[in-house]
C-alpha cells in the first residue's frame, strides 16, 4: 500500500483543538523544512473562538515552489477526536494518519487504502512532565518529534530552531528538546522511518522569509514612513496594526526618554478609525487604518467624504468572507465592488491587490504615495490567506534613496512667496490641485467640507460650480491611471487562451497554467494588480477568443469590474469563482478549466 | 447669505494686541444663519476671545460636524484651516489632526444633535482620551436644519413649536462629560458674553479636553414659549455658580477678590483662571460635588453655570502616549524609516 516515494513534494495536514498550544509546535515543523532549504507555505485553518473549537494548520512543501494550498493531504496528523472521522476522510489513497493511541480509537473508523500510525503521545506525556498545562502543551511537540522521525528531518535543524525560539526562556527549552527527542526516538524504534514521502536538503529558500502579510504590511507601513494609525479591532486585519506597533516600538522609541515617534489609536469604531486618519492626513502626517469588510461598510461615508474633499488615506482591507459577519476566519475576495465604489454619490476608490506578503509589504510604500499623490483614499485589498498565513517570499529589500512622495504640497516658505492660495484650483491640468497643511501660514487657510464647494475651496449650490469639481475628480481618475502599478502579465509559448486574475489567487492560478501546460495547454496569464485597470488589461482581453477570469467570491467582482470599465462584453470572459471560504488550490482551476473546454468541444 | 463677502474696511483706530492684530483678522465670512441667532453671539465671543489671547490666526485649527452649529467655523478664523466634517463624527478628526500636529489650538464646534445622538460615541471617546482642544456645543435642544425636531438636550415637558411635549430625559453634556473624566467643563449661555469670553479663553489654554456647553437659543423653532431653551426661559433659570476670570501668564491679578471666594487655577502655559463662587456651597474641583450639584439644580429646573469642574492634573492624550514634543507632520522622514539595515536584521527572525 505504500505509495511511491515522493521527496519534497507533500502536504502534512495537522487537526488540533484550539487553545491547546499547537500553533508554535506547527511553526516549527514547517520552519524546520523551511530551514532545510524545501520551499514551504502554511496555513492555518482556525474557528472564530478562542478555546475549544476545531483548529487544523496544513504545511506544503514544494521543492517545485508550488506554494498554494495544496487540495490533497498525505500525512494526516488527528489530535481532535472531534473531527477525527473527517480528518481520517481528507487523506489521499496512499497517505499516512498519525493519531494519540493513548487511547483507542473507534474500530469503525478505519480505512484500508491508508497507513494509520498510533503513538503514544500523551502517556509519553505523562511519564516525562508532572504538570497538567505541560502535558498539553508537550504533546503538540512530541508530535513534532514524530513526523521528524517519519519525513527524516534533520534533527539539528530542529534543535537549532528550539535554542533560538527559547533563548531568554531555559526551562522551556529543555522541555521542548525533550519532547522533540522522546517523538523523534519512539518512532525510530517502533515505526519503519522514513516514509516514502520524506524531506532532503536542498538550497532553494536561502534568499527567502517566512513572514505573513499583515506582518509585511505592518513593516512597510514603518518603512513608508507614516506616523499616525488608527484602528478598531476586527479579525483579520487585527495583527497588522499589532506588527505596526511592535516594529514602531523597536525603531521609532527614543532609547533614553522613551518618547515616540508615532502615534497609535484604538478608536472606538471603524468610523472614527478613518476619521482619524483623515484628520491626521489632512494635518499633513502619513496616516493608515488596517480593518476588514464590516469595517468598511462603516467607514464608506468617511470614504466619500476623503474622495470628494481629497484627502489622501490608506486602508488595508484585510478581506474575509462574507456577506455580514459571514466567517471571520475564512479567506475571501469579495469585497473588490464594496471598496471599488464605497460611500453614497458618485465616488470611486484607487485600489491595489497585493498578491503575497512581499507584495503587502511593497504596497504599503505605494499606497502612501499614491494617495498623497492623487489626494484620495487608497485601499489595498489584501485577505486572510495572504494576511495571516505563513507564506515563504523573496527576502525584503528597501532602497534607502527612497523619497516619499507628498504630491502637490505648498509648506509656509511656498505660501510666503505667493500671492494667494485656493485649495481646488487645477493649475497644471493633470486634475490635482495642491494641498497646504494647517498651522503652517496663513495664506494657506481652507476650509475642508464634503458639502458642495466650487475651484477655490468655497462653499456652493451653483450648478456649474458644484459640476466643475465633480468633473475635474473624474478627470482625476484618469491621472490615476498613470500612477498606478500595471498588470502583471506572462505570455506563454504556446498563447491560446487568457487568464486573468487577482491578488492571492496568483499560487494556484500559476500551478494550474504549469499543470495544464504538462497537459498541452498554453495559457497566458494578466494578474491585475490596480484600479483603476491601466496598461493591456484591454488589449489582452481583446487579443483572446476565451479568457478565463479566476477570484474568490461568488458574484464575480472582478469581471463585472472589468465589464463595467473596459470596452468588454460580458461573454468575452468566463468566470471561474471559488468562494467557500478556504484558500483555492490548483486542481479547482484546471478542473473548471478541462470542463469547459470539454463543453466547448461537446457542443 | 454666503456669496456676501465682507467688506475689508475697518475703523483705523481699531484696538490691536500684542501681535498687531486687530479683532477684524480673527473674523471669518459672513454667516448664513437666521438673524437673532445665538449661535452668531458665539462665534462673536470666540472671535474677541482669540484676539485678546493673541494666538496668530493660522495656528488654530477650527473643527465641525453637520448642523447649524456646525456651520460656524466658516464665520470665524478666516486665515485658520477649517474641517467641516460629517455628522458627529467631528471628534475622530480632530484626534486625528492633534496626533499628527499637537501644537495647534484646536476648536471644535458642535451642537446638541451632533454630539448628543449622532456622535454621542465620539463625543465620549474624546473626553475618554483628555484630548486637547476646545470642545464647543452650541446647545439649542432641537434640530434646525430639519426644521424643529427634539434633540436629546430637549427637557422633559419642553414644548415643540407645534406645542407637542419632549417626554424623554435630556443628555447633559456637563454632568455627562464630568463622568467620563473631562478635566474641563464649562456652561454659559449666548446672551452673556461678559461670562463667555473668558470662558472660551481658559478652554483654549487648558491643556486636555474643555468642554463648553452654552445654552444658544433657536430663534426661529425654539423660542417660544413652552421651550425650556428660550432665550426669555433662560434668562429667567439662569445661575452662574462660578465665574472664571482668565489672567495670562506674566500678568499680575490686579483685581481684590474677597478671601475665601477667589480660588486661582494656574494652568500649564502659566495662565491663570480666578474662580470667583457664586456658590459658597460649590467646589469646582470636586467631581462628585460638581455632578452633584448639577444634579440637584437640574432637579429643581435651574440652568447652572460657569466654570463647573477643572482639574489641570490629568495627562492629556500625547502625553499618555509619550510622542514626541516635536508634532509628527515635522519629524523628517529619515527619522522615521529604520533603512535597509534595519530591515535585514529585523528579517532574521522571519527564517
Amino acid at each position: 500500500m505504500n505509495s511511491k516515494p515522493s521527496v519534497n513534494e507533500f502536504t502534512i495536514k495537522i487537526a488540533n483543538v484550539n487553545g491547546t498550544g499547537s500553533a508554535s509546535a506547527n511553526g516549527l515543523l514547517m520552519r524546520s523544512l523551511f530551514r532545510m532549504g524545501i520551499p514551504v507555505v502554511g496555513k492555518n485553518y482556525f474557528p472564530s473562538n478562542i478555546q475549544g473549537l476545531p483548529t487544523w494548520y496544513e504545511i506544503r512543501a514544494s521543492e517545485k515552489g508550488h506554494l498554494a494550498r495544496s487540495g490533497r493531504i498525505d500525512i494526516m496528523v488527528a489530535m481532535n477526536a472531534e473531527t477525527y472521522r473527517k480528518d481520517l476522510e481528507g487523506v489521499a489513497p496512499g497517505g499516512y494518519l498519525i493519531y494519540d493511541s493513548t487511547w483507542p480509537r473507534h474500530s469503525l473508523l478505519k480505512r484500508d487504502d491508508i497507513t494509520i500510525i498510533g503513538a503514544p503521545l500523551s502517556k509519553m506525556c505523562n511519564e516525562h512532565f508532572p504538570s497538567a498545562r505541560a502535558r498539553i502543551l508537550m504533546k503538540n511537540v512530541v508530535y513534532v518529534g514524530v513526523v521528524a522521525a517519519l519525513l527524516d528531518l534533520n534533527l539539528e535543524v530542529i534543535s537549532t530552531l528550539l535554542n533560538e525560539t527559547f533563548a531568554k526562556k531555559a526551562s522551556l527549552l529543555e522541555g521542548n528538546q525533550l519532547a522533540i527527542r522522546m517523538g523523534y526516538d519512539w518512532a525510530r524504534a517502533n515505526l519503519e522511518t522514513p516514509l516514502p514521502f520524506m524531506a532532503k536538503t536542498i538550497d532553494k529558500t536561502s534568499d527567502s522569509i517566512i513572514i505573513d502579510g499583515n506582518t509585511a504590511a505592518g513593516l512597510g507601513s514603518v518603512y513608508a514612513g507614516a506616523t499616525v494609525g488608527a484602528w478598531y479591532p476586527i479579525t483579520p486585519s487585527t495583527s497588522l496594526m499589532d506588527a505596526f506597533k511592535g516594529f514602531c516600538e523597536t525603531t521609532r522609541k527614543d532609547p533614553e526618554t522613551g518618547e515616540r515617534n508615532f502615534c497609535i489609536i484604538q478608536a472606538e469604531d471603524e468610523l472614527a478609525a478613518i476619521g482619524m486618519v483623515l484628520g491626521a492626513s489632512w494635518a499633513g502626517a502619513r496616516a493608515f487604518t488596517p480593518t476588514s469588510g464590516p469595517g468598511v461598510s462603516l467607514m464608506s461615508e468617511f470614504l466619500g467624504y476623503g474622495y470628494f474633499t481629497e484627502i489622501p488615506a490608506v486602508l488595508f482591507n484585510v478581506q474575509r468572507c462574507g456577506p455580514s459577519t459571514g466567517m471571520p476566519t475564512r479567506t475571501q475576495q469579495s469585497d473588490i465592488t464594496s471598496c471599488a465604489f464605497a460611500s453614497h454619490g458618485d465616488t470611486r476608490h484607487v485600489l491595489l491587490f497585493p498578491a503575497n506578503p512581499e507584495e503587502c509589504f511593497y504596497s504599503a510604500r505605494d499606497a502612501f504615495d499614491l494617495a498623497e499623490r492623487l489626494q484620495t483614499p487608497v485601499i489595498v485589498l489584501s485577505d486572510l490567506d495572504i494576511g495571516m498565513n505563513d507564506w515563504m517570499c523573496k527576502t525584503l529589500e528597501w532602497d534607502d534613496n527612497y523619497k516619499p512622495d507628498r504630491g502637490k504640497v505648498f509648506r509656509a516658505a511656498d505660501l510666503e512667496k505667493m500671492e494667494s492660495f485656493h485649495r481646488y484650483l487645477d493649475v497644471d491640468g493633470d486634475a490635482i490641485a495642491a494641498r497646504t497643511f494647517p498651522g503652517d501660514h496663513p495664506k494657506g487657510a481652507y476650509f475642508t467640507r464634503g458639502s458642495g464647494h466650487n475651484m477655490y475651496g468655497a462653499y456652493t449650490e451653483d450648478a456649474g460650480e458644484y459640476q466643475e469639481v465633480v468633473d475635474r475628480l473624474r478627470q482625476k481618475w484618469e491621472t490615476a491611471k498613470s500612477y498606478v502599478p500595471e498588470p502583471l502579465i506572462e505570455y506563454s509559448d504556446k498563447n491560446s487562451i487568457g487568464i486573468i486574475s487577482i491578488g492571492s489567487c496568483d499560487e494556484a492560478v500559476r500551478e494550474a497554467i504549469y499543470d495544464l501546460g504538462k497537459e498541452g495547454l498554453g495559457i497566458n496569464y494578466l494578474r491585475v494588480k490596480a484600479f483603476p485597470f491601466n496598461g493591456d488589461v484591454q488589449k489582452f482581453i481583446d487579443d483572446h477568443d476565451k479568457v478565463y477570469v479566476v477570484e474568490q467570491n461568488r458574484d464575480a467582482q472582478l469581471k463585472s469590474l472589468l465589464v463595467l470599465e473596459l470596452d468588454v462584453n460580458n461573454d468575452q470572459l468566463t468566470e471561474i469563482l471559488h468562494y467557500n471560504g478556504l484558500p483555492m488550490n490548483a486542481a479547482f482551476v484546471t478542473d473548471a478549466i478541462n470542463q469547459d473546454l470539454a463543453k466547448g468541444e461537446a457542443a | 447669505m454666503s456669496f456676501m463677502k465682507k467688506p475689508a474696511v475697518r475703523h483705523p483706530n481699531l484696538p490691536v494686541n500684542d501681535l498687531g492684530l486687530t479683532v477684524r483678522d480673527y473674523e471669518g465670512g459672513m454667516s448664513t444663519l437666521c438673524a437673532g441667532c445665538g449661535h452668531d453671539s458665539i462665534t462673536g465671543a470666540l472671535v474677541q476671545a482669540a484676539f485678546e489671547l493673541s494666538i496668530p490666526t493660522h495656528r488654530f485649527a477650527k473643527l465641525s460636524g453637520i448642523g447649524c452649529s456646525s456651520k460656524t467655523p466658516a464665520y470665524f478664523l478666516k486665515d485658520s484651516h477649517g474641517f467641516n466634517s460629517t455628522h458627529g463624527r467631528m471628534p475622530s478628526v480632530a484626534t486625528g489632526a492633534n496626533s499628527a500636529n499637537r501644537d495647534l489650538c484646536y476648536i471644535g464646534v458642535s451642537g446638541d444633535g451632533d454630539s448628543l445622538s449622532i456622535g454621542m460615541g465620539q463625543f465620549a471617546h474624546a473626553i475618554r482620551r483628555n484630548l486637547n482642544m476646545l470642545y464647543i456645543i452650541e446647545n439649542n435642544g432641537v434640530y434646525g436644519l430639519t426644521k424643529g425636531q427634539f434633540s436629546a438636550a430637549a427637557d422633559v415637558g419642553s414644548k415643540s413649536k407645534k406645542g407637542e411635549a419632549n417626554l424623554q430625559p435630556p443628555i447633559d453634556p456637563c454632568q455627562t462629560a464630568i463622568t467620563l473624566g473631562a478635566s474641563f467643563v464649562a456652561r454659559s449661555f449666548s446672551g452673556d458674553k461678559d461670562q463667555l469670553v473668558p470662558l472660551l479663553k481658559a478652554g483654549m489654554r487648558h491643556r486636555g479636553f474643555g468642554l463648553i456647553d452654552v445654552i444658544s437659543p433657536c430663534v426661529t423653532f425654539n423660542d417660544h414659549v413652552g421651550s425650556t431653551k428660550s432665550y426669555e426661559y433662560t434668562r429667567e433659570h439662569y445661575h452662574p455658580a462660578i465665574l472664571a476670570d482668565f489672567v495670562p501668564p506674566a500678568e499680575e491679578i490686579r483685581t481684590k477678590y474677597d478671601e475665601g471666594e477667589a480660588m486661582p487655577v494656574k494652568l500649564h502655559d502659566g495662565s491663570t483662571i480666578v474662580l470667583r463662587k457664586m456658590d459658597q456651597d460649590y467646589d469646582p474641583t470636586d467631581r462628585v460635588s460638581a455632578i452633584t450639584n448639577l444634579m440637584e439644580s437640574q432637579t429643581a429646573g435651574e440652568i447652572t453655570t460657569g466654570l463647573l469642574y477643572v482639574d489641570e492634573s490629568q495627562p492629556e492624550m500625547h502625553e499618555l502616549n509619550n510622542t514626541t514634543s516635536v508634532p509628527l507632520v515635522d519629524v523628517p522622514y529619515d527619522t522615521v524609516c529604520p533603512g535597509n539595515d534595519m530591515l535585514q536584521k529585523i528579517q532574521a527572525r522571519y527564517r
